[in-house]
This record gives C-alpha cells, structure tokens and sequence, in this order.
C-alpha cells in the first residue's frame, strides 16, 4: 500500500514536471514575440532610439551592454529588412526607411526618436512625431 | 657701335640681325622686360583663381547622409508602407 502511494506521488510529480515543461515550451514562443525586459527598459530611458533609417540608435553615448543589446536587434531588423525588400523587389535600404517612417509613429511617449535631418534626437510627445517628409 | 664694344663683347656679325645697333638692342631687353611683367601678372591672376577655387570647394560638409536619402522615392516609400507595418506586427521583440 505504502509502495502503491509512493509510487502514486512519483508519477503524479512527474506528471507535475511535465506539465510544468509543457507550460514553458508553449509560452516560451509567445515570450519571444514581446520585447527584453532589457530592451524595453532600455527604449522607455531613452538609452535607444528609433533612427530615421530603421534601425536603433543611441542618442547618448551607451554602455556595452546597451551597445551589444542595440547592435543585435539590428542585425535581427537587417535580416527581416532583407528578406521582406527581396519579396518586394526593392533595395534593403527603402525598406528599412520605410520601417523607420513606421517605427517612428509607433514610438510611445517619452520614448527617443531621431529628427528629420538624421542627427539630433527628439523625444515622442503626446503628438504625432516629425518625421521625415517621404514618410506616409 | 663703340670701339669698346667692338673689342669686348660682339662677335663678328655674321647675319643681318646680328649688325642691329645698340638702341636696337635695347629694344631687345625692353621686350624681354615686358614679357616677364606679362608672366608675372598671368601668374598672379591664376593664382588666384585657384585660391577662389579652393574656397568653393571646402563650403560643403555633410551631403553624405541626405545624399542616401535622396535616392528612396517617396512613392516607393508609400508602396512599402502596409507592408513595413506587418512586418513591425510580426517581429514585436525587435522593434
């Protein structure tokens, strides 16, 4: 009897473990489609911004750490620019313009973006951004 | 033509511009004179046109970045536009 409920518990704690592993690879894809911790940290401190060509920038000289951060999302941003200005027949670089037109209007309030004239950064107020004048 | 220069300097004159006398002569240099004050004015002058052309050519300093810009076409950019939008729906932890 005693062996029985062990032996109950033990596989009913497997069962547990492997309901708990279930749970993680499920929601693990979803956690995957929200921003880092980091990375949103880094957007509302306004230690990155969204450059007027589609990628991330610093408007303040970054950390390593925010550098590696902004540097890899980069090369992630690079690698969806290639391949949707491919199926669109259009150079990698109007994409990416076209996704910083985008990506600047969806900056939230407080958070950095650069200018029209590509140099100096702004931050997103209650209104629209400026951006530049091809955007649509 | 004086016996000096007779016995100093002039060899015998062999051909006919060689028997010019000294007041031709000095006609001789005077040419010579203006010519290099012509030289000189000529060099001036170039020289500062090349000075005027330096200055215009150090007057612009970041065509680089508008440049590259210039080149994406705002009717591509408003083609783009729908499809840049999905792609920043789809990819929520890069942008």
């Amino acid at each position: 009897m005693t062996h029985f409920a062990t032996r109950f518990e033990r596989s009913s704690l497997a069962n547990v473990g492997w309901a708990a592993l279930a749970a993680l690879v499920l929601v693990a894809p979803a956690s995957a489609q929200q921003r880092d911790p980091a990375y949103a940290a880094a957007r509302s401190s306004g230690a990155v911004g969204e450059k007027v060509d589609g990628y991330l920038g610093f408007p303040v000289s970054p950390s390593s750490e925010v550098r590696r951060l902004a540097d890899d999302i980069n090369i992630k941003r690079r690698d969806v620019y290639a391949q949707r200005a491919e199926a669109n027949g259009v150079t990698i670089e109007e994409y990416a313009f076209t996704a910083g037109c985008e990506a600047i209007s969806r900056t939230a309030p407080g958070e950095k973006y650069q200018a029209p004239d590509g140099r100096s950064w702004l931050t997103r107020g209650a209104g629209a951004p400026q951006r530049d004048p091809r955007c649509p | 033509m004086t016996a000096q220069q007779l016995t100093n300097r002039a060899p015998a004159a062999t051909s006919l511009p060689m028997q010019g006398s000294a007041p031709g002569n000095r006609r001789l240099r005077r040419i010579g004179k203006g010519r290099a004050a012509l030289m000189k004015g000529v060099m001036l002058i170039g020289g500062t046109m090349m000075l005027a052309g330096c200055i215009s050519i150090n007057a612009p300093d970041k065509p680089i970045v508008i440049e590259l810009n210039i080149n994406i076409k705002q009717e591509v950019v408003y083609r783009l536009a729908a499809d840049a939008g999905n792609t920043i729906e789809d990819n929520p932890d890069i942008f």
